[in-house]
């Protein structure tokens, strides 16, 4: 091939998170602009678990959103878009796949890992295997690249994507790849966001397990009250404060995104209600930022080293979560569109 | 948070990237800003990562000393433990720890140690050694 093969007129878009930014920027792309905070918000993808079982160098999974897949397949199903998976168990065939369709002019979303992607600044590279990017075109061996998460477009070699592509362990990828078959359709957004929100405040107010929702907040509380006063306490709680941030966040965990949601779908939908929730939520969410602050300070020693003040802070944050998301669930219910 | 709080420290481990947050305009609206990064952030980061590299310097040293198998440093270099690297190869945790005797490691079959430097992703001469 001599010139690079691109998907036809494909806008990058920057975005906070991999997962949304990817299904924003492919509704765009298929004619349909949709915001991430949108794609993130009417798929139900806020919520909290503290996962003690799982564990990532000896801590405990520690999640501000809904597990990886869930805003694809969300949207997938309330547009109507036709999102076809592939999974391969050869690498051959994954990657002449991936040739096939992005030579074809097609969107291709892929989910990798992190770790192998030479883009990513060194300092963010660890083995998380949910990484969403979307391939628009080809040169050679090069991909053509437009992760969310960068500012631009980037390039990636063709034996680093594959090595991403089909990274082992928890959430192996498996070189599975995904892209829509037809055009999304206009959406009723009133009932859609009804049935999220209702979902989203299930989530976190009913789960039946204590590590999900507003009782996991609690449950991570307890834990990190009896934290003994040492660095192993110090790695646990900057952990949180590490996962919590993940990518783009701002270190509220994802609170700052729903609530552009709630404020986007009160605005598109006319459900005043919704606008004064949202702010209730950018409150809430500096309420996350301050724990972050804290805890940092402890690790610099800026500030004594003390546990259970933490602990303090996250049940004031599960205490006006609490109140939130029933106020929420109200505000759904008494919803006539 | 509020358009002009956005944290525009800039965080040494986005490596000049900036990342997207959502933020209070003066308008009271939320809308997209682009970050040049956080302090809190790069403290997290910085703690995480110097973790596994001190883990890889002992691992390294103790190396030098005879004491541990390369295998150790470069599980550590790659940012893995022995469980992560459990999964990635299919090993059975046990018989990581043992490949970490020099004695042991000494032994390995070709295939093996093509299967660890597949999973760390470095070749089968660099898993040989460490610095």
């Amino acid at each position: 091939m001599d010139r690079a093969v691109t998907a036809s007129a494909f806008v990058h878009q920057h975005a906070s998170h991999c997962e949304s930014g990817v299904m924003s920027s492919l509704l765009r792309h298929h004619g349909m602009p949709v915001s991430e905070a949108m794609a993130f918000g009417i798929t139900s993808s806020l919520a909290f678990a503290y996962l003690p079982f799982l564990r990532i160098n000896g801590l405990p999974l520690i999640a501000y959103r809904m597990p990886p897949g869930a805003i694809i397949r969300g949207l997938d199903r309330a547009l109507g878009l036709g999102v076809k998976f592939e999974k391969f168990r050869s690498r051959e065939a994954g990657m002449a796949r991936l040739d096939e369709l992005v030579d074809s002019g097609r969107l291709v979303g892929l989910q990798t890992s992190i770790y192998w992607l030479p883009y990513v600044p060194q300092g963010l590279r660890f083995h998380f295997n949910a990484h969403n990017l979307l391939v628009y075109g080809r040169d050679r061996d090069e991909y053509l690249v437009s992760d969310p998460v960068a500012e631009t477009v980037v390039r990636c070699a063709r034996g680093d994507m594959e090595r991403a592509r089909f990274a082992k362990g928890v959430l192996a990828p498996k070189g599975k790849l995904y892209y829509a078959t037809r055009e999304p359709s206009a959406p009723d957004w009133a009932t859609l966001g009804r049935k999220a929100l209702k979902r989203t405040a299930n989530i976190m107010l009913r789960t039946p397990v204590p590590l999900i929702g507003v009782r996991g907040i609690r449950m991570l509380a307890r834990r990190v009250e009896r934290l003994p006063a040492d660095e192993s306490a110090k790695l646990y709680i900057g952990h949180i404060v590490r996962m919590q941030e993940e990518i783009g966040t701002g270190g509220a965990g994802f609170r700052f995104m729903y609530a552009a949601f709630l404020q986007e779908l009160s605005g598109v939908t006319g459900y005043a209600p919704l606008a004064s929730l949202s702010q209730r939520l950018v409150a809430i969410g500096d309420r996350w930022q301050e724990f972050a602050i804290a805890t940092s300070r402890m690790i610099k020693r800026r500030d004594p080293l003390h546990p259970p003040a933490l602990a303090t802070h996250l049940r004031e944050i599960a205490q006006q979560e609490e109140s939130f998301y029933r106020d929420l669930e109200r505000a759904a219910a008494a919803w006539r569109a | 948070m509020r358009e002009e709080e956005v944290p525009q420290e800039g965080n040494a481990v986005l490596e000049g990237h900036r990342k997207a947050v959502y933020a209070v305009g003066a308008d009271g609206k939320l809308r997209m800003v682009e970050s040049r990064g956080w302090e809190v952030e790069e403290v997290v980061t910085r703690q995480a990562i110097e973790d596994l590299e001190r883990r890889a310097e002992d691992a390294r040293r103790r190396f030098r000393a005879g004491e541990t198998s390369p295998l150790e440093y470069h599980m550590y270099r790659a940012r893995m433990d022995v469980p992560l690297l459990s999964q990635v190869t299919g090993l059975w945790q046990w018989r990581i720890r043992r490949h970490f005797r020099p004695k042991v490691f000494a032994q390995l079959s070709q295939p093996l140690r093509q299967r660890y430097a597949d999973a760390l992703g470095i070749t089968k001469e660099e898993l040989w050694t460490a610095p």
